[in-house]
């Protein structure tokens, strides 16, 4: 019994211990974290609508979405961030798209743990600029191979055909997500 | 017996005799997954090392304290609690350095290298010599980590810690940077440490038998002469 009550008491002073020294450091970290976060969006907002000035976060939709504008406070357009299924794991992206929601401004990869070498081609400006002013009506499409012929096509990465797919199926669900809600009520 | 063994000893053998990657073949999972670049195994190693020391001190300053039976969970609260200072103090400091490391600093709180220290050394040991042990560890971790990183680094993409070291024209071998780069580069780093450590083994006994032969010349000539 007496070594019952020695085990219980040892276990729990360590664990109060330990439990008040990480509140302490957690209170002094998270605000730094949630600091680093939000430059990182900012950043990428700003790389996928590089003619904006100011963005602010849309709150009447459960996703996260941002509304753009340019110096004159003029609405420009939407930055939204995204994600979906890659090669390997999680894909996230930021995609700038302008106010009627059928062209694209800008992509950017926030996150990806694709294929060294071959996947992470998707992160590359030979990629990504393809995305520059590309049409979204009625979707985004891919072609293997060939240089793309219609507004709406870019041409996949030889070797990572499944990545770069991805990044269209992801680019269009969340495309047509915010077409829904704007259908639905319109976003603020 | 105990302290024959001098502290500089104690720091020593954790980077040669018995260092953690090459020898006692511990925390291999860091050890493979994060090499991909000298300055992620800089990284992890140091994030490991400030783990162990601080954990080893703990743990020897307060090993008779803890009953037998709830010690591993004792240990294991301690090390958990040490991570994630770590892992929040790194987010919050270095947030590229964290990204690239992902779910391996987390992780720490399972690498058999802590655990094993503490259980095998810490619990029973003064705190000073569990430190030193602790630091000796940690640098035999943080050599291995950065040899296999820049071997990695240097083939798999030309450079090392950032700086380019062959030539434009060395088209890099992607697979040093995958998963199966980190587990050839290993092996055959173990089988080369693996054979110095069998000359040496070699050469001292080649020693001992010829210091053994003079000596036993020398006695049986005086004997001879005593004859």
């Amino acid at each position: 019994m007496k070594t019952v009550i020695h085990m219980l008491l040892t276990l729990t002073f360590i664990g109060i211990v330990s439990g008040g020294l990480l509140s302490q450091i957690s209170e002094w970290a998270e605000p730094k974290i949630e600091e680093h976060r939000k430059a990182e969006t900012a950043r990428a907002i700003y790389l996928v609508q590089p003619e904006a000035k100011s963005y602010e976060r849309i709150t009447n939709v459960d996703f996260e979405v941002y509304k753009v504008f340019d110096e004159m406070k003029n609405s420009i357009g939407f930055a939204l961030p995204y994600e979906g299924n890659g090669f390997q794991g999680k894909i996230r992206l930021m995609v700038g798209l302008n106010d009627e929601l059928n062209k694209l401004k800008g992509l950017q990869i926030l996150e990806q743990v694709e294929t060294p070498g071959l996947g992470t081609k998707i992160t590359e400006e030979n990629f990504l600029k393809q995305f520059l002013n590309l049409s979204a009506q009625p979707m985004v499409n891919w072609v293997k191979a060939v240089p793309p012929e219609k507004q709406n096509e870019i041409q996949t990465i030889t070797g990572a055909t499944i990545s770069s797919k991805a990044v269209v199926i992801i680019l269009n669900d969340g495309i047509k997500k915010l077409r829904d809600a704007e259908k639905d009520g319109g976003v603020k | 017996m105990k302290n024959k063994v001098t502290i500089i000893k104690e720091y020593t053998k954790g980077i040669w005799q018995s260092n953690p990657v090459f020898k006692q073949i511990l925390g291999m999972c860091p050890t493979l997954a994060v090499t991909v670049s000298a300055i992620n195994g800089i990284a992890m190693a140091l994030a490991t090392t400030f783990v162990l020391v601080f954990s080893s001190f703990i743990i020897s300053s307060v090993r008779k304290l803890i009953p037998t039976q709830v010690r591993i969970a004792s240990y294991i609260v301690v090390i958990a609690t040490f991570v994630t200072i770590v892992d929040l103090v790194m987010k919050a400091q270095f947030p590229e350095l964290s990204k690239s490391l992902g779910p391996y600093i987390p992780l720490i709180v399972v690498n058999c290298i802590i655990l094993g220290r503490q259980e095998a050394f810490s619990s029973k040991n003064t705190p000073l010599r569990s430190v030193v042990d602790a630091l000796g560890m940690g640098s035999g971790f943080l050599i291995a980590l950065f040899m296999l990183g820049s071997i990695r680094e240097l083939l798999g993409s030309r450079t090392i810690l950032g700086f380019q070291l062959l030539p434009d024209f060395y088209e890099p071998w992607l697979v040093m940077i995958l998963p199966a780069g980190a587990f050839l580069t290993l092996g055959l780093m173990l089988a080369f440490f693996n054979n110095l450590s069998l000359h040496k083994k070699k050469s001292d006994n080649d020693k001992l038998i010829a210091k053994y032969l003079k000596t036993k010349t020398a006695a049986d000539f005086v004997i001879e002469e005593n004859k």
